[in-house]
Parts: C-alpha cells; structure tokens; sequence
C-alpha cells in the first residue's frame, strides 16, 4: 500500500452543528440552478430568441392572413403568446429536473440533511424567476413588433401580473413531468404535450374559427381562460379573471404536493 | 442537564454501536425484490468493501443506507441510528459519493464544494474553509477554479468525493467509486480514498472490481441476490474459502490444455486454463507436496515451465467460488478490467 498523502486536516473540518434551515437550504438549490440556467447559452440565449422567433413568425409571416381581435392581429396575439410563453420554453424545467434524477444530482441533494420540502421549493423558486424573465423579454418583444395597450397602465401590469403567476404554476407542472418521465429524452417529449393546449386554445387564433368538434376542448381546457383573462385585463374588463385564477389554484393544489411526494423518492 | 445527559449518552451509543446493522433488510420494487433479509453487522474503524455481482443489491444497499430508499421491511441501523425513524440523523452523519460524478458541470470545483458545505449546515465562512482543506487534500488545487464540465474523469470523482466529505461525514458511503474510469482515474481515486481511510474516515465502498476491494478494504461483505452469502476480514475470507493454487505459466498455448490435466491429476480438483496469460490453474488441497508432484509430471511430459507456484486465491477465485455459475460471467468481467461499463 502507499499512502500519497497525510490526511489529519480532513479530519479538521468541523462538523456543522445544525442542518441548514429550509429557507437558506432552497435558496443554495435555487442558486445552483439559476447558476447553471445563465451559465449555458443553450438554455438562456436560446430559450430568449426561440420565444422571439415564433413571435417574429406569428406576428410577421401568419398574421397577414389571420384576421382577429378589434384591433388588429398584433394585439390580439401578443397577450396570448405572452401567457403562454412558458409552455414552451418551460420543456427545460422537466428536462432539467430528469437530469437531476438521472445524473445523481437529485440523489446527492436527498442524502444530505436538507429539508425535502426545500429541494422543491429551490427548483419551483429559481425555475419561476427564469421563467418570469423569459415572459418579460417577451413581453419587450411584443411591444417592439407594434403591440400597443388598448387600455391602462394598471389593467397591463395586472396582466403581467397574471402571466408571472402562470410562469409559477406552469413550472411546477413541468416539474411534475420531469418528475415521471422516465429518462431526459422522455422528458422532452412529455413537454410537448404542452404545445397541445397551447395551440387548440385561444391563444393564436379565436376558438370559434376552429371545427365544431374541436370546439369543446378549445373551450373547457385551462389554457383559453387563463388566455382570455389576460385579454381582458388588458382592456379593463375582469372577464374570466375568476376562471383563470381557479385553474391557477387548483393545477397548483394538485402538482405541489405531488412535486414534494415524488421527490423524496430519487 | 438531564438533555446534556441525553445526549452525551446517545453520543456514546453511537460512538459503541457497529457501523451498519443490517437485520432481515428487505427492500422490494414492485414484484422486484432487491435486497432480501439482508443480515450485516459491521464493526466501526474498517474500510467494508460490498462485493457482489450486477444487480445484487448492491446499490439498493448503499441507497437504503443513505435513506435513499426506506426498507419495506427489516431493520438497518448506520451507528445506532435506525434509518426509517431517524433518517435526518442517518444523513448527518454519511457522505455519499456515487456511481455518477453528482457535481455541477457548470459551477466551478470550489463553487461545488461550498455549496454541498453550505446544505450540511455551514455557515458560508466554515463552507468556505471545509472547501480549501478538501481542495488540498485531494489535490484539486490547480482545477479548483474551473468548471467541473471541464475535469478528466478522475478529476470530476475526486470532486465528488470531496463533495461528500465537506460536512465532515462519520462514514463515506462509495457506491462503485471508480466505474467507467480508465485506469490512471482509477488509481487517483483509490490514492485519495487509501489517505481517507489512513485518516480514520470509516468508508463503506461498493464494487465488482475485486482487485479494488483489495486495495482499499480491510473487510469484506459479498452479497448475492439480495442476501449476504459471506462477510469477514478479507484474509479471513481468503482462507475459508481454503486450498491454495497451484498455478502454471507454459510458453505455448498449445500446451495448455495438457498443463491442465496434469494439474487435475495432482489435485483432483478441475483446472482454469486462461490463454490469454498461458496459464493453469487449479486448487490444491495437498500444497507443496502436490507442487512437487506437478512439477515432477509436467517435465514427465516434456512441457516446459516458464513459472509455477504455490499461491493463496486470488479474489476472483473466492468470489467464483462463493457466489457459483450465476456469477461466472460477471466475475471474469470484472477480471478483465479493461472492460468499463458505460455509466450510461
């Protein structure tokens, strides 16, 4: 046997005398993961012009032949792709959560003596704060591709508002697909499921113009509502507001504790 | 006074209770029973290799005992302390390090350790300082400035190792610490677990490398499906396993096979030919008489000897031996080093 090194200072490291407290515990998982969210260009720049691009390509290449909204296509459109921007670009927090369980990660955080419900709570934090960004620079480039307010200050921003809590309950849903899905790549494809209720929604295009028998699920699914809230909110109405915020509470009330429950199993 | 009594009590409990205690430990997936009335007791102040071939149990062990996985039924004990009552204290007191290199490829080496310190509890100044001593001990200085996804293989589990050394762990749980690895990581990383252990760090390792229990343990559980089939100090269980080896190395492979039935007659016990080395060999009850006796036959025969001797088993063997046919294929994989599992 040889022995390469001395090895006492290891053993001078002291041993903390308490486990972190939850709140300091999720915030070192949050800023881990924000960290490694704007230290990949794949995930920060790309997600950033990938919104910006389907943008450009509804604003400027479909919207000359799609006629909706009282004002022009561009209002009508932009409130809708706004609220919905983190179904798409949310794919990355189901991936990153699979690549977690996968790599070990997710296994080295539940061996240490941190609070359970704090490795949820750091992901859903900093996965809410990058998707929250990803909702402003898209608002930004709504207003840059001709998107005016038709109505107040306040009635925007309680838009916005309404978006950044989608971005909160959208990303605890896709924490829960990339807590089931059984390998990274599945969980690419179970995001998909996604573009579904993005796209048979209100959010492009009026549900009305879409075939009677597609009608119904464009109707009763959660997305619609929570599209036309923001709609309205924009033009000071509070129609489906309640709706919306319903929907909110309950994916919510449904996904949070089945995010905690499935995490303690890595 | 009387919680001070309490807990220096318990302090004690734990600093006497054995390492691992495992009674009648049961663990099921569905209709998959991976670990099946596993019985182990493990004394403190030895590094305990886990041998056994895929599938095991062997990570479902280390998972349990790293209150990955609750038991479905039986009863492990890490120090004293029961994993399903009190996981929080269980998790106080192991480090684990993986089959994966569990760090952050994009946080840098020092950024990694000061995090995984930080959710053991230290403040950010004492993570800070946990962090430099693992950087020097483990030799991590000139990397530790840069991203870990930029590291060698060795490199990146050498971090992860210090990962889970920076809340001052009691026991070092290695769940196969050097799969994948080429062999210049391998001997890093056992360089660096021989100073832990030199150290005093009780380390409970993983592996099918047999030649990786014999470096770095000094006791030795083999597991297979599920239960413990033999457990004790390695040269112990070298010895149960009994009969030295007579074992010859000719010049030709075409000699083998009559090199091989030399040694059945001597010994009476079936011979293993490996062409690759040009060697037989076979276990010997009768030692040097029987040596003689084969020595004597070989030059009978006229087939020239480049080596013989007389030696004790090898790991392999005792593995073979222990473990039956069901291993064979696993146990002449981990033979042939060169094969590295994908950690896929």
């Amino acid at each position: 046997m040889t022995t390469t090194q001395t090895i006492a200072p290891i053993a001078a490291i002291a041993r903390p005398s308490a486990p972190p407290r939850g709140a300091r515990a999720a915030l070192e998982v949050a800023r881990r993961a924000l960290r490694k969210y704007f230290r990949t260009p794949g995930l920060s720049v790309m997600g950033v012009v990938q919104s910006a691009l389907f943008l450009f390509s509804f604003r400027y290449v479909f919207g000359g032949a799609i006629q909706a909204g009282p004002s022009g296509y561009v209002n009508y459109l932009v409130p809708g792709y706004v609220a919905t921007i983190v179904l798409f670009t949310g794919g990355g927090v189901a991936v990153a959560v699979a690549e977690d369980r996968a790599q070990g990660f997710t296994a080295r955080l539940l061996s240490l003596p941190v609070p359970r419900y704090a490795i949820v709570a750091g992901r859903a934090l900093a996965d809410s704060a990058t998707n929250a960004w990803s909702i402003l620079v898209t608002a930004a480039f709504g207003f840059l591709f001709g998107f005016r307010l038709g109505g107040t200050v306040p009635g925007g921003l309680a838009a916005l508002g309404l978006c950044l809590l989608y971005a909160v309950v959208f990303t605890v849903v896709f924490i829960v697909i990339g807590l089931f899905a059984p390998s990274v790549q599945a969980a690419q494809g179970l995001s998909l499921i996604a573009f579904v209720f993005a796209f048979i929604s209100s959010t492009y295009v009026p549900a009305a113009s879409m075939p009677g028998w597609l009608q119904p699920f464009s109707k009763y699914q959660p997305i619609t509502p929570m599209v036309d809230a923001v709609r309205a909110l924009i033009l000071g109405s509070g129609s489906d507001v309640a709706l919306a915020l319903a929907w909110s509470a309950l994916l919510l009330a449904v996904c949070t504790p089945i995010a905690v429950l499935r995490y303690r199993s890595a | 006074m009387r919680l001070n009594e309490q807990v220096t009590r318990s302090a004690q409990a734990a600093q006497a209770a054995p390492l691992l205690e495992a009674s009648g430990l049961t663990v099921r997936f569905g209709k998959v029973t991976a670990l099946d009335g596993l019985d182990i007791t493990a004394p403190q102040g030895k590094a305990l290799a886990i041998l056994g071939p895929n599938g095991a149990g062997k990570t479902t062990f280390v998972r349990t005992v790293a209150t990955l996985l609750r038991p479905t039924s039986g009863r492990l004990r890490v120090r004293g302390r029961d994993v399903a009552a009190d996981p929080v204290a269980v998790r106080r007191d192991i480090g684990l390090a993986g089959q994966f290199a569990a760090v952050e490829p994009t946080m840098t080496g020092r950024e990694n350790l000061e995090m995984t310190a930080r959710l053991f509890g230290h403040s950010s100044s004492a993570a800070r300082r946990a962090a430099a001593i693992v950087i020097e001990q483990l030799s991590l200085g000139e990397v530790a400035g840069r991203r870990s996804g930029t590291y060698s293989g060795g490199q990146r589990r050498r971090l992860d190792l210090g990962a889970s050394l920076v809340g001052a762990p009691r026991l070092l749980l290695l769940d196969e610490p050097t799969t994948g690895l080429d062999p210049a990581g391998r001997r890093e990383v056992w360089d660096a677990v021989r100073s832990l252990v030199a150290g005093g760090t009780d380390v409970v390792l993983t592996t099918h490398y047999l030649d990786e229990a014999n470096e770095l343990a000094d006791h030795v559980i083999v597991i297979d499906r599920g239960r413990a089939i033999a457990s004790g100090p390695l040269g112990d269980l070298k010895a149960s396993v009994g009969h030295d080896v007579i074992e010859v190395a000719v010049p030709d492979v075409s000699l083998l096979d009559a090199a091989g039935q030399i040694l059945q007659r001597v010994t009476s016990s079936p011979p293993r030919i490996d062409r690759g080395s040009r060697r037989a060999s076979a276990r010997s009850a009768g030692g040097a008489g029987e040596l003689r006796a084969a020595i004597g036959f070989l030059e009978d025969a006229a087939i020239p000897i480049d080596e013989i001797g007389l030696r004790r088993p090898t790991l392999d063997e005792v593995f073979l031996a222990l473990t039956g046919d069901r291993a064979a294929g696993t146990g002449d994989r981990a033979a042939g080093r060169s094969q590295d599992r994908s950690p896929q």
